[in-house]
């Protein structure tokens, strides 16, 4: 659309800004103030400079929070992707009351409270009353995942699969549904085999839903926090301490308040970051599409 | 053939989904000692005793008022803020809009963790710790940028010259607003209000760190008895399927307009 350009119209962004700048700024001024000062209590308070973020730098407890929130990330993303495009593929494309059942019901566990689909598979997998944990010890595995960390990882995986998965399903769904008949009678027309239907008309006509589905499940996967919390604590051990769940136990729990706030700055940085590269990407691939 | 092929994926996709959810339902309507004493696929003694307990105990339904409280509020103030804003950003071109809209958005990547202790400082700092108005104000954090998204979404697919139109025919810009564009982008102002209140909902982190007694919400009353000792299963899953019903009854009347809502409005 063409716009005019009208200074006035800050008059109207305003009160949003005031809005978010209060729930925004003051909170990460107030982070910015700790990450630079030490304290002996009483609040008193002195200038430390940087060693805060040298500190958590070379801490070897947030290396491997952040190695394991990337292969959580990546394994996320291997798997709910490619996933999601399938299921959104087999979506049946004419209205009626089984798309909207299907509709409806596949969106259900994004609608679910987090520490609820927490409570769910922390129920589910228990293998004295979960459906999952009895079947499996049922069939002769050993699985028990508030002791062994691979359990702990194959629960955590199967249950950010089984609440997210749908995301990636509407988004390609709505891109899919984008489509112009004409495109397939014309690919029926030159034979096209299924393969290259999906190659050539399917999947660029997904790839702007499909940037915004990695964008969000890659932030939202990688500050995930209650579903963890609630199911394992964080356990066995640190097996499934992720980044959030690390920072929490530093910032509330020991109330180590310097190393806490240095730490949510590169963490928030590099959050920031990559989703910068994807946005920048995403408004690239908007333009060239004409859209 | 082909049809079928389809069919089957979705209904083992669905058949995935709803069973853990199944199960919980299934948990709720029995009681502790079946729960505990062996496994069945289906309660033997059906009981909605366990819903009776939260019904009728204070500290559980006060759990789910408070909800319902700040996610209300939070949505109100949300979608008040965010529509003026929304349509500057869906109409002029303005100083720094571009990088304005992007820092709106890097608010919505924002890890609720860095956020839980300045937030729990500021608003102990002015009063406002264990209030409704305290969650609400701290869930704006993410639920206007969305809502601002969403609705600018919404107001680009309305064409412009419907705005000159009605400047011409001697509309001012309120009566404006509210007579002719607010109908216009109603299903745009509904599901900005309807993912307003679901992401108000299942948040835990804040709301549980901003509260204590007075406005604790059903999300934080559900944690704390996990920790405590003599677990109450029925009762806890009799309370996670109520959290699970809000969203299940206003789904039907979005799912046409999910995809959008969930992608910020950019579908």
């Amino acid at each position: 659309m063409r716009k005019t350009t009208n200074q006035k119209a800050w008059f109207m962004v305003l009160p949003m800004l005031v809005l978010v700048a209060f729930s925004a700024i003051i909170p990460l001024m107030t982070v910015v103030n700790y990450s630079v000062q030490d304290t002996f209590g009483n609040n008193e308070f002195f200038w430390v400079g940087l060693e805060w973020f040298e500190e958590i730098l070379a801490s070897e407890r947030v290396h491997d929070a952040l190695i394991r929130q990337i292969i959580f990330t990546l394994i996320i993303l291997a798997i709910e992707v490619p996933l999601g495009i399938f299921v959104a593929l087999n979506m049946p494309k004419k209205s009626g009351l089984w798309t909207t059942l299907c509709l409806v019901l596949i969106a259900l566990p994004l609608l679910i409270p987090w520490n609820v689909v927490g409570t769910i598979w922390q129920i589910f997998g228990r293998i004295d009353i979960g459906l999952l944990g009895y079947m499996l010890d049922q069939l002769g595995f050993d699985y028990n995942y508030t002791q062994d960390a691979t359990d702990a990882w194959i629960t955590i995986i199967i249950m950010d699969v089984w609440h997210w998965t749908s995301l990636v399903v509407l988004l390609c769904y709505a891109g899919l549904k984008s489509i112009p008949d004409a495109y397939y009678q014309a690919a029926k027309i030159d034979q096209a085999s299924r393969w290259s239907i999906f190659r050539y008309i399917e999947l660029p006509k997904m790839k702007g839903v499909l940037l915004i589905a990695i964008l969000l499940r890659f932030m939202d996967s990688f500050m995930i926090y209650t579903e963890p919390f609630v199911v394992t604590g964080g356990g066995p051990g640190n097996a499934t301490t992720f980044l959030s769940i690390d920072l929490v136990k530093m910032a509330i729990g020991q109330f180590d308040l310097g190393p806490a706030a240095a730490f949510s700055l590169i963490y928030f940085l590099v959050i920031l970051l990559i989703s910068w590269v994807f946005y920048t990407v995403m408004v690239q691939s908007d333009k060239g599409a004409g859209a | 053939m082909k049809i079928n092929k389809s069919a089957l994926v979705m209904t083992l996709y669905i058949l995935f989904l709803m069973l853990p959810i199944y199960w919980l339902i299934n948990m709720s309507l029995k009681t502790n000692q079946e729960i505990l004493s062996g496994f069945s696929l289906w309660p033997e003694n059906l009981t909605f005793d366990n819903y009776l307990v939260i019904f009728t105990d204070a500290s559980w339904y006060g759990g789910y008022i408070n909800s319902i409280t700040y996610v209300l509020m939070n949505t109100v103030i949300s979608i008040s803020v965010a529509l003026p804003a929304a349509y500057a950003f869906s109409r002029y071109n303005f100083m720094g809009d571009k990088h304005l809209f992007f820092w709106l958005l890097t608010n919505r990547m924002a890890p609720p963790a860095v956020f839980a202790l300045p937030f729990f400082q500021l608003y102990s700092s002015i009063g406002l710790f264990d209030t409704h108005i305290a969650v609400a104000l701290a869930h704006t954090l993410f639920n206007v940028p969305l809502a601002v998204w969403i609705l600018e979404g919404f107001m680009r697919g309305v064409p412009k010259e419907i705005d000159e139109t009605a400047y011409i025919d001697g509309y001012g810009f309120f009566t404006f607003f509210r007579k002719i564009f607010m109908p216009l982008i109603a299903s745009g102002v509904g599901v900005a209000a309807f993912f307003c209140f679901m992401f108000s909902w299942v948040e835990l982190l804040l709301s549980r760190t901003l509260t204590s007694v007075d406005a604790k919400s059903i999300a934080a009353t559900m944690t704390r008895t996990v920790s405590a000792s003599g677990l109450d299963w029925g009762v806890l899953a009799a309370a996670g399927v109520l959290t699970i019903i809000p969203g299940a009854l206003v789904i039907y009347f979005v799912r046409n307009h999910i995809a959008r809502g969930f992608a910020l409005g950019r579908v």
